[in-house]
């Protein structure tokens, strides 16, 4: 047994101002969320299997009986609903992640710590961002691969990443929020396949939805998930822009007004549940 | 060093319905060690979470060598190491890369997180794991490095929640082992543990909680002298006999005997355990009682409640206390 735990006392740390603790802590917190995926890489591989799936089952499969507005493709309809669905997908990722911090009692020992409050989360959006990027890049490649293009230059087609992103941060306060309110990682892992599904399948994602019966077609219309969609496929050059609608002419607008308004919704909701631990 | 590490002062604390804390004091004098003792649902957890900032209470004060925990957390989060009842490491993480995790948001950098992080590893005898996944170490083993995380920079006060519950006696001796070692270098350390022999080999001065407040205090060989040592216990075939039983009994022992009727049962503490067990035989042989079952047995948790609160656990209302606890000395081998 060593005795160098007396020596320690004078390295203890002094207290750094506020705002170099939050960024501090957050990006050690980042670190060891991407490390987490270094470590378990099948679960990622998990997660990219799921989308490149669809986009063969659909593309391939179900895609020759599909019909496109405007005789596009159907494949290169396909990605940019492929691209949000992952992110939406995303959702499991991030609310297994907090349900397990919170389940096991890591997240004890974190806020038992002199350690900045926001570096849970911080750590945890940031870590998922990079991991979104990750995943796109991997689509990115296989619809290179299956004949999908951005026909519209790379300046346009990086706005349509950051658009994708941008769906992804809201996704993430939402899964922050379901990790917290139900802390158990199964029932997690349950729960956001039947929220995610009918928001994938009620969408612009596989089907246009001008080719829905009218009032289903206008639900899909006004979903979220359509929004980032639609204004994808604008910026890629994609087919399927939809029709004359307000919302199919605004989608730009509400690719970047759903998820900040998504946002401004889950955020607080979180940090309030986190709060509630103390109760 | 005159300012207590642990203070609590009628701290209350109720979920709902349940009351958890209910008056809750404590004092625990710098660099001692301090057992808190009693069966779940006492409230042990919850006041170790009260002090280490997790939970809000609803009155009274607690503090960490004088900084209010409500009031001054931030403060009060610098001072303190809590290791959890659930090991509460990051099970993905190798043991090596959790040290170097909370060694960095500790405020260490890069290349002190590695020193401490090799050192503890050694200390802790985790060396030969610390590139395995904590998800895969034994339950002893977490608990070490569960420990180890607490010690990264020497805390002013640690938290140990049932810091052996569920482990073999073996990795149990092991960490006792560990926690051992870090004592004694002026950390205070406030334990909670259900076994009255845990708090025994590592706490100096011992609370037992029972239904959310402290109801006995003292040294290990304080409360033992309170609860009593073996017990004789005889049943006999009629209930006509007990009384005669009982009185013999008494006669032996020289302790006031306990009769329970519906279990046709006679019980007294003894000192002498072989002496007297085998008096009592020959005598109940004497007098003619037929007996069921003979036997020694030492007091289980239920019944050192019992005779330091002078009810079950979980009863609702204290009842005056037992007389036949004569403020006897007794020693119990442990």
């Amino acid at each position: 047994m060593t005795t160098e735990l007396t020596a320690t006392r004078p390295i203890r740390p002094d207290q750094p101002d506020r705002q170099v603790r939050v960024l501090r802590d957050g990006w050690t917190m980042t670190k060891r969320n991407l490390s987490h995926v270094v470590r378990s890489p099948e679960e990622i591989a998990i997660y990219f299997s799921l989308p490149i799936m669809f986009v063969l089952v659909f593309g391939y499969v179900f895609g020759s009986g599909m019909m496109v507005p405007d005789d596009g493709s159907y494949r290169e309809f396909l990605l940019p609903g492929v691209f949000a669905m992952t992110m939406l997908y995303g959702m499991g990722a991030t609310g297994t992640a907090i349900a397990y911090d919170v389940g096991r009692g890591v997240v004890d020992r974190f806020r038992s710590m002199p350690v900045a409050r926001s570096a849970l989360v911080v750590g945890r959006s940031v870590a998922d961002l990079v991991r979104a990027v990750l995943e796109i890049t991997v689509l990115v490649v296989c619809g290179l691969a299956v004949g999908w293009q951005w026909h519209r230059g790379i300046g346009n087609a990086l706005l349509a990443v950051g658009l994708l992103l941008m769906l992804r941060i809201a996704i993430t306060w939402i899964g922050i929020y379901l990790g917290l309110a139900v802390p158990n990682p199964d029932v997690v892992g349950l729960i956001v396949f039947p929220l995610a599904f009918p928001l994938t399948a009620v969408s612009n994602v596989f089907v246009a939805p001008e080719l829905m019966p009218g009032w289903l077609g206008t639900i899909a219309e006004w979903n979220p998930l359509s929004a980032t969609v639609a204004a994808v496929r604008e910026l890629f050059g994609n087919p399927g822009l939809g029709g004359d609608t307000w919302i199919a002419q605004h989608s730009t607008l509400m690719a970047i007004g759903w998820p900040v308004l998504l946002t401004a919704i889950f955020a607080p909701l979180a940090v309030r549940r986190y709060q509630h631990l103390s109760r | 060093m005159n300012e207590p590490a642990i203070v609590a002062d009628g701290v209350r604390k109720r979920y709902g319905d349940t009351v958890a804390l209910d008056g809750f004091d404590l004092i625990v004098p710098a660099g001692t060690v301090h057992g808190l003792l009693g069966p779940n649902g006492a409230g042990k957890t919850t006041a170790v979470r009260i002090f280490a900032t997790l939970l809000r209470f609803d009155s009274g004060r607690a503090t960490i060598a004088g900084y209010d925990v409500a009031r001054d957390a931030g403060t009060v989060r610098g001072l303190i190491a809590l290791t959890g009842q659930y090991a509460a490491v990051d099970e993905v993480l190798s043991g090596r890369q959790n040290l170097l995790l909370f060694g960095q948001l500790l405020g260490l950098s890069k290349r002190q997180a590695r020193r401490r992080a090799d050192e503890l590893l050694e200390q802790f005898e985790l060396t030969d794991a610390a590139t395995k996944s904590a998800g895969q170490y034994s339950g002893g083993m977490r608990r070490r490095l569960d420990l180890a995380a607490s010690l990264i920079r020497t805390p002013d006060v640690l938290f140990l929640d049932e810091p052996t519950a569920g482990l073999d006696p073996r990795s149990r001796n092991r960490l006792w082992d560990a926690v051992r070692s870090v004592v004694g270098r002026g950390t205070t350390v406030l334990l909670t543990t259900q076994y009255l022999d845990e708090a025994d080999q590592l706490a100096d001065h011992i609370s037992v909680m029972d239904s959310g407040r402290v109801v006995a205090e003292g040294t290990a060989d304080d409360l033992k002298a309170r609860i009593g040592g073996d017990r004789i216990e005889v049943i006999v075939h009629h209930a006509g006999d007990l009384r005669t039983t009982a009185d013999l009994v008494e006669r032996i022992t020289a302790n006031r005997a306990d009769v329970d009727l519906d279990q046709r049962q006679v019980s007294a503490p003894v000192r002498e355990r072989v002496a007297a067990l085998t008096e009592v035989v020959r005598a109940l042989h004497d007098t003619g009682v037929a007996v069921e079952d003979i036997g020694l047995r030492r007091p289980t948790l239920d019944e050192a409640f019992l005779s330091l609160t002078g009810r079950p656990t979980g009863s609702p209302d204290p009842a005056p206390e037992p007389s036949h606890e004569s403020g006897r000395r007794e020693e119990i081998s442990a």
